[in-house]
């Protein structure tokens, strides 16, 4: 019982000394480098620790009929809510209804068979986990303003 | 049967009738003490006073639409994993105590261990649930109730179909307060966890069949 005890006070004064070392270096330092500080700053100028804005009354849509597609090749977009659905490492949320063997129950759209392949090329029996995380390409629709102003037409095949 | 009862009545007079109204009081304040204690132990801060619930499946629930909402209506702990009805109620508080058991011996006190367990303790309440017909769902949630224009086109779908199948609340709503355990959906390797006939549990044909008879009145 002794040596842990002994270890931790020897550990805690290191801890110390490093602290020390920390407040009276640091300055030091910053000063022989005689460089501007760096400004941290959000992308949209809200403070960088500040907690998510509050709601600004937008909301995402009640479940719809699929959206249109506006580029080719463009992710399908998810026309219902998706809050508290989680795609975590033992389950699947969109899964349980999108898959092949869930999708005739539910009604949902299948997931394409492009993400039954490997990276390769190589044709799987199930779907790749490559393909596992949906919302990093598919995402739901709020009525938000846009942000910036744009003049993107939707490609000639798509309209 | 008869001299006995006078031999009862008897026995009070010659006690007096003060004893027996002390008796009584004893008996109001043995069975207020007994429900307040029960009752102590029906609360969300005493379910998480050990670290078992508290650091693994309350910080699941948290996140959830059962403990944060729009209106902060809650179901807390007990409104979903202790039946409300006295009986039911004694029965699950007598099967605790083998979780007080699991306690002291440190069964599940990192989140690794509980993890290991996920899927097994995960079983034991869809098993308990299904026995009820999701007994402690319907406290809250009466489907005789439901507004089916006001749901969602999925929900409003899928409620009608599946309760005219005869399925019941848990046979879809599996992990809405807690995280799950793993469940084979076929996607990569193959999982060790719930099959999909556990996590999405076919219809019993017996079972179909008196609820398909309710359809037209829904």
């Amino acid at each position: 019982m002794n040596k842990p005890t002994f270890n931790s006070a020897r550990l805690r004064a290191a801890a110390l000394a490093l602290c020390l070392a920390q407040t009276f270096l640091a300055p030091v330092a910053a000063v022989a480098a005689s460089e501007p500080p760096i400004k941290l700053m959000s992308l949209r100028g809200a403070e960088i620790n500040a907690s998510d804005p509050e709601g600004d009354g937008t909301r995402y849509g009640r479940d719809q009929a699929p959206l249109p597609r506006d580029f080719v090749q463009q992710p399908p977009l998810i026309p219902h809510t998706i809050k508290g659905y989680t795609v975590t490492k033992n389950f699947n949320k969109c899964l349980d209804c999108h898959a092949w063997a869930r999708a005739k129950e539910t009604g949902a759209t299948k997931i394409s068979v492009t993400h039954f392949k490997t990276r390769d090329g190589e044709e799987l029996s199930s779907v790749s986990p490559r393909r596992y995380f949906c919302n990093q390409c598919h995402v739901p629709q709020s009525d938000a303003k846009p942000l910036v102003g744009n003049t993107f037409k939707p490609g000639t095949g798509m309209r | 049967m008869n001299t006995n009862k006078k031999g009862l009545i008897g026995r009070i007079r010659t006690l007096g009738w003060g004893f027996a109204a002390m008796l009584f009081i004893a008996g109001i304040l043995f069975w207020g003490a007994f429900n307040t204690a029960m009752e102590w132990t029906n609360r969300e801060e005493f379910c998480i006073s050990c670290h078992e619930m508290k650091d693994n499946v309350y910080q699941e629930y948290r996140n959830t639409i059962h403990a944060s909402n729009r209106s902060g209506v809650r179901a807390t702990c007990p409104d979903c994993h202790v039946p409300k009805a006295w009986g039911p109620k004694m029965i699950r508080k007598i099967q605790a105590s083998n979780e007080v058991l699991h306690k002291v011996l440190g069964t599940i006190d990192t989140p690794e261990k509980f993890n290991a367990k996920r899927l097994e303790l995960a079983k034991h309440e869809w098993d308990r649930m299904k026995k009820t017909d999701s007994r402690e769902c319907r406290n809250c949630h009466n489907y005789d109730g439901f507004d089916y224009a006001e749901q969602g086109r999925r929900s409003s779908k899928m409620h009608q179909t599946g309760l005219n199948e005869g399925k019941t609340c848990i046979d879809c709503h599996k992990g809405i307060a807690h995280q799950l355990p793993e469940v084979e959906q076929a996607i990569g390797a193959p999982k060790d966890g719930a099959t999909p006939e556990e996590f999405h549990p076919p219809v019993a044909p017996e079972q179909a069949k008196p609820e398909a008879e309710k359809a037209p009145r829904g």
